[in-house]
């Protein structure tokens, strides 16, 4: 199990948050990564070259500090292969049936109050917990 | 200017995530067992990015425009139907099976873990099929 980290766990936070604020405040748009991440798949659109750019910063940026720091970063998978490829194709349709993920209901639409993101977030958050818990008792772990 | 900014925007999120630890499933998952060995983490970069945004965001909306664009292009909806309710708990299931939300499995791949590529490939067929099954709106 993992350790409480809350130093780290706040200064990622507001590095995220920091990075919303930028991004209405140049590109005017909500930074919903589900969202962006989608418009990959539609080249054609007016939009393709600025969400590809999006993606390549958050691509970069982890890999230049992973090569810095390596210490400092740490990914584990405590699922099994099956789930984690289940919950990739899960997280596609539920982002996009559900207008946002994480960041973009979590983050962007909560700060602003959104009556949509709040039911959204208290939804997956819901069944995230839920998820886990039967996992759990029906011993699935990797 | 558009794509200098995007880029930059993309960098600093990343760079949440890998610091703050939501790029490893391990955190992910035991934030969302808290009936076992709870790891609030997550709730602080929540927290953390809540107040930076809540406060960001009111200092940006009072200029009339953004930097890069004419107008803001936030949603307006404020309808709550099933599609939302579906869709975010689908997107939660999802996330509590393998520990990854969109933005930490792109970064994990970043960061070379074949579980991370599969995971992305899986969602990116499961954001193709959404469109076939349920349409693009």
């Amino acid at each position: 199990m993992t350790e409480f980290t809350p130093v780290s766990a706040l200064i990622g936070g507001v590095l995220i948050g920091l990075s919303v604020v930028f991004f209405m405040a140049t590109m005017g748009r909500i930074a919903g990564i589900s969202g962006i991440v989608s418009g990959l798949m539609n080249p054609k659109s007016s939009d393709f070259g600025w969400k590809l750019a999006f993606v390549a910063g958050l691509m970069v940026a982890p890999f230049v500090y992973a090569m810095m720091r390596p210490e400092d970063v740490s990914v584990a998978f405590p699922h099994s292969i099956g789930f984690i490829v289940a919950g990739g194709l899960l997280v596609g349709i539920g982002s996009r049936l559900g207008s946002g993920c994480t960041s973009g209901h979590g983050i962007c639409g909560m700060a602003r109050l959104s009556p949509r993101s709040i039911v959204a977030t208290l939804t997956f958050m819901a069944t995230g917990i839920i998820t886990v818990f039967v996992i759990r008792m029906i011993g699935g772990a990797a | 200017m558009r794509i200098a900014a995007s880029f930059i925007s993309g960098g600093l999120f990343g760079l949440g995530l890998v610091i703050s630890g939501m790029s490893n499933p391990a955190k992910v998952i035991g934030f969302l067992d808290i009936t076992g060995n709870w790891d609030p983490s997550l709730a602080l970069v929540m927290a953390g990015g809540l107040i930076v945004t809540a406060i960001g965001y009111r200092l940006v909306f009072r200029r009339a425009a953004p930097v890069c664009d004419s107008q803001f292009h936030v949603p307006t909806n404020r309808v709550i139907d099933a599609r939302l309710v579906g869709g975010a708990a689908i997107f939660g299931i999802g996330w509590g099976l393998g520990g990854f939300c969109p933005g930490p499995g792109v970064v994990a791949t970043a960061l070379g873990y074949s579980e991370a590529i599969a995971f992305v490939a899986a969602m990116l067929v499961g954001m193709w099929l959404k469109d076939r099954l349920f349409g693009t709106a």
